[in-house]
């Protein structure tokens, strides 16, 4: 029996276990996947609770339930990758060997890494919500806040979900809004980028829809440390800006084994060829999600498409042929605006989000770069889709390669 | 593309001026970018664009936190080396593309 060994049971682990199962022959092959924790976390629903909007239960299932029949599973946390060896290492010294080795091991806030961010005022007026237990203790926190100095910061590039901050905000300018206190809430947006995203088009969409929120932006802020006794954050240049609640998106680091192996950049992000998606130095070793360190957003969708990808050239690999999939970086991401409504963005590698319809040219029935309703509605329907048809590895209606019909240049 | 004379040499550089052609670069004209972006060039400037110069000739990229690992300054230093924005006028200076983020 040959075997297929996954490291990584988020997302892009537990969709692949599905897929490849499908595709390799029982006879011939051995699948495990490994994982440290039991729980299945839908991580695009943490943005909702802070506000209210989801419990802890919404956005929670056992792992166990998303295994295909015919799939090894072990709870554990991961040692060592020898590639050398084909072998892993689990931490009670057990040793897997491999003759395919796929890398899904994502990443994690590593808040440790700001001087002052994890000190007295962490999870008492300083929180992130990219956990779970930070986003639970941030709902309570707004629950009975008065107001003040609403301070987003977004410590280092780069990090997951990278639309998460905006749809913070929007979601607070609502909720407070609502709550009849907006007038008591000052809300800033601090990011070490130049503005509020990446590139041209959507920057400056997103940019106007945060000064129409009476949203402040700080743009080309790399945060030094956080000062507790007096309630600021301070940047490499000196730059102070006051906070009375500080939301936090601390660095994200690639899983500490990834370090101790040698196959990281010095972020823990596995160097991987950003088209074949196999790490760079092993052939056997394909790489998929967050972990990987290929120049595009680190999201759930991004996983999506490059599954289809790595399936096809996993499947070419072993069968010795040359690979014939190549991955653009497609991303596709539902932003939340606030107020019932949301806006998308589809892009990858080379072309940047443009305005547009998606999926369908001239149709829709989502709208890109344009705020609307049904966007939102999407972005709802998604956590149904995500359980049901995601994790599953079933087919979706959406090409994995980025498409330039329905877009306007 | 457009061209610009600095230091006495026709120079290829972007809308934003930073130098198309990594090979065109010099000392002297590192020195007069630096005049223009309000940075006397010292030797430790050197080291970094030295750093700076072959992590981008090795095709890898370039973060701030790349450059306090560099064993050369540390973040705070690298401030205080280039203010303001420190990876944009370094690299501008070291003739290297302006590093892109992609999130």
């Amino acid at each position: 029996m040959k075997k297929l060994l996954i490291l990584g049971a988020g997302t892009a682990g537990t969709m692949m276990a599905n897929k490849m199962r499908k595709a390799l022959s029982r006879n011939e092959w051995d699948i495990t996947i490994v994982d440290q924790f039991k729980t299945h976390y839908y991580q695009p629903g943490f943005l909702f609770i802070p506000f209210g909007m989801y419990t802890k239960n919404d956005v929670i299932k056992p792992k166990n339930d998303f295994f295909p029949v015919g799939v090894n599973v072990i709870f554990s946390t991961i040692n060592k990758i020898n590639p050398e060896k084909n072998s892993v290492v689990l931490d009670d010294g057990v040793v897997l060997k491999y003759d395919q080795l796929l890398i899904a091991t994502g990443t994690r806030t590593a808040p440790e890494e700001t001087e002052g961010l994890t000190g007295k005022l962490w999870y008492k007026e300083i929180f992130d919500f990219y956990t779970i237990d930070g986003a639970v203790a941030l709902a309570s926190f707004f629950k009975t806040w008065k107001g003040g100095k609403l301070v987003v910061n977004i410590a280092e590039l780069p990090y997951k979900c990278p639309v998460a901050p905006l749809e913070f905000v929007f979601f607070a300018d609502a909720f407070f809004t609502e709550r009849g206190m907006r007038d008591k809430v000052d809300i800033t947006y601090v990011t070490p980028l130049p503005g509020a995203f990446t590139k041209p088009r959507a920057t400056k969409m997103l940019g106007d829809l945060l000064e129409q929120k009476n949203i402040n932006i700080v743009p080309d802020f790399n945060i030094m440390e956080v000062d507790n006794d007096n309630k600021k954050i301070i940047d490499y240049g000196g730059t102070e800006i006051p906070f009375d609640c500080l939301v936090s998106i601390p660095t994200n680091l690639g899983a500490d084994v990834i370090e101790t192996s040698g196959l990281g950049d010095d972020m823990n992000f596995v160097k991987t060829d950003k088209h074949t998606l196999q790490q760079v130095d092993y052939k056997n070793i394909f790489v998929i999600g967050d972990a990987a360190n290929i120049p595009t957003s680190k999201a759930g969708s991004v996983a999506h498409f490059a599954a289809e990808i790595i399936e096809e050239n996993m499947m070419c690999a072993i069968e010795g042929r040359e690979l014939t999939a190549s991955f653009d970086g497609h991303a596709n991401c539902y932003i939340e605006t606030g107020f019932g409504k949301g806006t998308l963005i589809d892009f990858n590698y080379d072309t940047e989000p443009l305005p547009g319809s998606f999926p369908f040219p001239g149709l829709g029935p989502f709208g890109l770069l344009k705020v609307t309703r049904t966007n939102h509605y999407g972005k709802l329907l998604f956590r149904w889709i995500y359980w049901h048809i995601l994790l599953k590895g079933k087919e979706m209606p959406i090409d994995s390669e980025m498409q330039m019909a329905g877009k306007k240049l | 593309m457009s061209t610009k004379t600095i230091a006495g040499v026709e120079i290829n550089v972007t809308e934003d001026g930073y130098m198309n052609d990594a090979s065109q670069w010099s000392k002297e004209i590192a020195a007069e970018i630096a005049k223009e972006e309000g940075v006397e060039l010292t030797d430790k400037h050197f080291e970094l664009i030295d750093f700076i110069r072959n992590k981008v000739a090795a095709g890898e990229g370039l973060t701030l936190r790349g450059i306090g690992k560099s064993g050369v300054v540390n973040a705070k230093e690298f401030y205080q080396l280039f203010p303001g924005a420190p990876l944009k006028k370094a690299t501008k200076i070291a003739g290297v593309p302006k590093p892109t983020s992609c999130i």
